[in-house]
């Protein structure tokens, strides 16, 4: 079967050794993460964590229900690319001399549409959204005008296109707002 | 200080009598000793059960368990006490069995430091836990052990475990009793769907060669009733899971043998010959299906489990129903229409008689040479009129007891059928006989199982717990040698085995026991062994080289079964 980037969308409790539960059962499959993302949620109380990763769809769905069967796991999904909104967002750590020195670096930041949020002196950091390729093609455009000092890029975050998805009916589910995970 | 206020560990003992739990497995060490000490004061309460191994507590809590249908309880020390449970836990992991394992754990001020005794707990159960969670606080410990009790008893059970930390143990709380009846992220019983219920009855109703496969999510929904109301009224027969043996009578009319590996020959024939496929409460093991891709290919298949993740896990599904057996099978009941299949039941029969000539009439009459494991099973299992637990070890002691005993009862096998854990069956049996002291409890083991906890002879001695011990020995761990000379050219690697003086082990542990080598002797030897009160060891000296058969061998299609 062929293999084909998933993104794996999940809703937890928030509690402690809650992240190495849903990593295992990647772990149990050799099954490689290539972005993760975890953060609070809109919900209180809930975590949301983006995962994404090549698989054979078989696996994945496999997968993402033995995720969503844990206990403490309130939703599990799996999307391709075609059926989410996805970014990145990626921070450039470049030296303040050598963009004073070429002005091609200034024009490029311009026009990817990235951020300046600080310079200084030694270096200015640039910041851009966008997708996996957009913030590469930006890093390696700077590497080529020698002018990296730092790069970092996080993992994506993702929403579903579909208006009403069961991700969504969750978060609006008067139900699991109220309830705590203590059951109280 | 609050006149009412009590240590962690008597909060947690009133939580676990909140439950009703009344036996305990357990073993004292560093840190769970303030438990232990809060225990020495419900002397009443609990039957507190000392086994001489932890991997003995968790699998006495999972024959409790099985045998009774309640959540069996373990109570260890942290470190090598929590790690010596790991073997118990995963096996009630694979085996969908409620227990729940209460473990000390260092105090939380020194989590983290490499502390004696410390191990990370939580986190190496995690996989192999429906839940697993650290109390450091005595104000968690009712909602903890509410939450445990609710997460492994319910929906498709499993087990929890509780790590401990000392501080919380010694520490005072103003306790309040706590119930857990829903956990909003964890739905126990879904509902199953109409539809599918509906679009599964017309295929039933249009299916002229349907065949039913149950597993031990009969016997855990307690929905033998309904299984039998179903069955009887579609008139479709019915083969079992090795789980699943007594979920369905052995000589009822429809019953139509054992699935799998070692099961009978007609369910493994037809299931690649029916045309619809009516799983119940089973996963589709590998030990049932053989190879996947020829496995039911030119069948219609239905699904009905309660646990969701299981749908199309290894066998593609047509109609999922995802919901409890019990109320589904009632359910289709009132939607399918009464039927019999003669020529198809009879099918069974034919391959079945096929296996007897090639297979059974020998194990079970043969005239002269060595005892056979088959034999003495058989005739056990009639001397108890059929009505016993059987609980086995793993490997031929299993499958031939399995094969050759007959059930009329439900909770009637207690089989290490996942994780295949030899040293299973002696404290599972301590277990079983603890939960139900009425029924007669026969323990099948091997000479190589046995010996993997043979030191819970000394808990059956203390308890004065009445197993009848069958130990087949042939000198061998026979499976594996089995399979040595089946597909390692007869390469017996370390599979011999010079074996203790058994009589002797008994004796000093104050147990009965009787040899037998001659077939001459097995009928009296069982009646000793079964009118003896208290604890039996019948130790059966059996055929040396002999093997568990028929046999699909690893990897090939299910119905493609070898006689020899």
């Amino acid at each position: 079967m062929e293999k084909k980037l998933f993104t794996i969308i999940i809703y937890t409790e928030n509690i402690a050794g809650m992240l190495n539960q849903v990593t295992a059962e990647f772990t149990r499959r050799m099954m490689n993460i290539d972005t993760i993302t975890a953060s609070s949620s809109s919900i209180e109380g809930v975590h949301r964590y983006t995962i994404s990763l090549w698989g054979e769809e078989d696996s994945v769905n496999k997968v993402t229900k033995r995720i969503e069967k844990k206990v403490d796991v309130l939703k599990a999904d799996y999307y391709t690319d075609k059926e989410i909104f996805f970014q990145e967002v990626a921070l450039y750590k470049l030296s303040t001399a050598k963009i004073l020195e070429n002005s091609e670096i200034s024009r490029i930041i311009r026009h990817s549409n990235a951020r300046i949020i600080e310079v200084n002196a030694n270096y200015t950091v640039v910041e851009m959204t966008g997708s996996t390729d957009t913030v590469v093609n930006l890093y390696n455009e700077f590497v080529s005008l020698q002018c990296m000092l730092q790069f970092v890029k996080s993992g994506r975050v993702a929403v579903p296109r579909a208006l009403h998805d069961n991700q969504a009916d969750l978060l609006f589910n008067e139900d699991y707002k109220r309830k705590s995970v203590t059951g109280k | 200080m609050n006149k009412d206020m009590i240590t962690g560990s008597e909060a947690l003992l009133r939580s676990l009598i909140n439950e009703g739990v009344d036996t305990i497995f357990g073993y004292p060490g560093g840190s769970i000793m303030p438990v232990f000490d809060a225990l020495y004061d419900h002397r009443t309460d609990f039957r507190n059960v000392l086994v001489r191994h932890e991997q003995g507590a968790v699998h006495a809590a999972q024959g409790y368990a099985r045998s009774s249908g309640r959540v069996g309880v373990c109570i260890v020390t942290s470190g090598p006490g929590a790690t010596n449970t790991l073997t118990g836990i995963s096996d009630a992991m694979l085996d969908s069995t409620p227990v729940v394992v209460i473990a000390g754990q260092v105090s939380s001020s020194v989590l983290g430091t490499d502390a004696f005794q410390e191990i990370d707990f939580v986190g190496i159960t995690q996989p192999i836990t429906k839940w697993s969670y650290q109390v450091r606080r005595p104000e968690d410990v009712a909602w903890a052990v509410a939450r445990a009790f609710y997460i492994a008893g319910t929906g498709r059970p499993g087990p929890v475990v509780l790590d401990f930390t000392k501080d919380a143990q010694v520490s005072m709380v103003d306790y309040k009793p706590a119930t857990v009846d829903s956990v909003r992220s964890y739905i126990p019983y879904p509902t199953p769907s109409s539809s599918a219920m509906a679009e599964a009855a017309r295929l039933i109703n249009e299916a002229e060669r349907p065949f039913m496969l149950v597993g031990q999510g009969i016997e855990l929904g307690e929905a033998h009733e309904e299984l039998k109301a179903f069955v009887e009224k579609s008139g479709i027969p019915v083969a079992r899971t090795l789980m699943g043996l007594s979920a369905f009578p052995t000589d009822h009319p429809l019953c139509v043998g054992m699935l799998g590996m070692h099961g009978n020959y007609g369910p493994n024939v037809n299931t690649n010959k029916c045309d619809l496929l009516i799983a119940v409460g089973m996963r589709f093991s590998d030990r049932v299906t053989g190879k996947l891709s020829t496995y039911a290919k030119q069948a219609k298949v239905i699904h009905i489990d309660i646990d969701h993740a299981e749908i199309n896990k290894n066998v593609k599904v047509d109609i999922p129903i995802v919901g409890d057996c019990k109320e589904i099978l009632a359910g289709l009941t009132t939607l399918v229409q009464p039927k019999e299949y003669v020529d198809w039941v009879k099918s069974f029969a034919e391959y079945n008689a096929i296996e007897y000539d090639k297979v059974i009439d020998k194990a079970l009459n043969p005239t002269e040479g060595p005892l056979l494991m088959g034999e003495v099973a058989r005739k056990v299992s009639e001397a108890t009129a059929n009505r016993a637990i059987l609980v086995t070890d793993v490997g031929q002691n299993q499958m031939m007891s399995s094969r050759y005993f007959k059930f009329t009862q439900p909770h009637s096998i207690l089989t290490s059928g996942g994780l295949g854990t030899m040293g299973y069956g002696l404290p599972a049996a301590i277990g079983a006989k603890m939960a139900v002291p009425e029924r007669t409890v026969c323990l099948f083991t091997g000479d190589g199982g046995f010996q993997m906890n043979i030191q819970e002879l000394g808990t059956i001695m203390e308890q004065g717990v009445a197993v009848k011990m069958i130990l087949l020995n042939n000198n061998y761990l026979g499976n594996v040698r089995q399979w040595q000379e089946l597909f390692f050219n007869h390469r017996y690697s370390w599979t011999p085995m010079l074996n203790p003086e058994y009589s002797l082990i008994a004796q000093g542990y104050g147990i009965p026991s009787r040899l037998v080598i001659e077939r001459s002797e097995l009928d009296s030897a069982i009646e000793e062994m079964l009118s003896t009160d208290g604890p039996f060891l019948l130790h059966v000296a059996v055929k040396e080289e002999d093997n568990v058969m028929p046999m699909t061998e690893p990897g090939a299609t299910i119905s493609d079964m070898r006689f020899e």
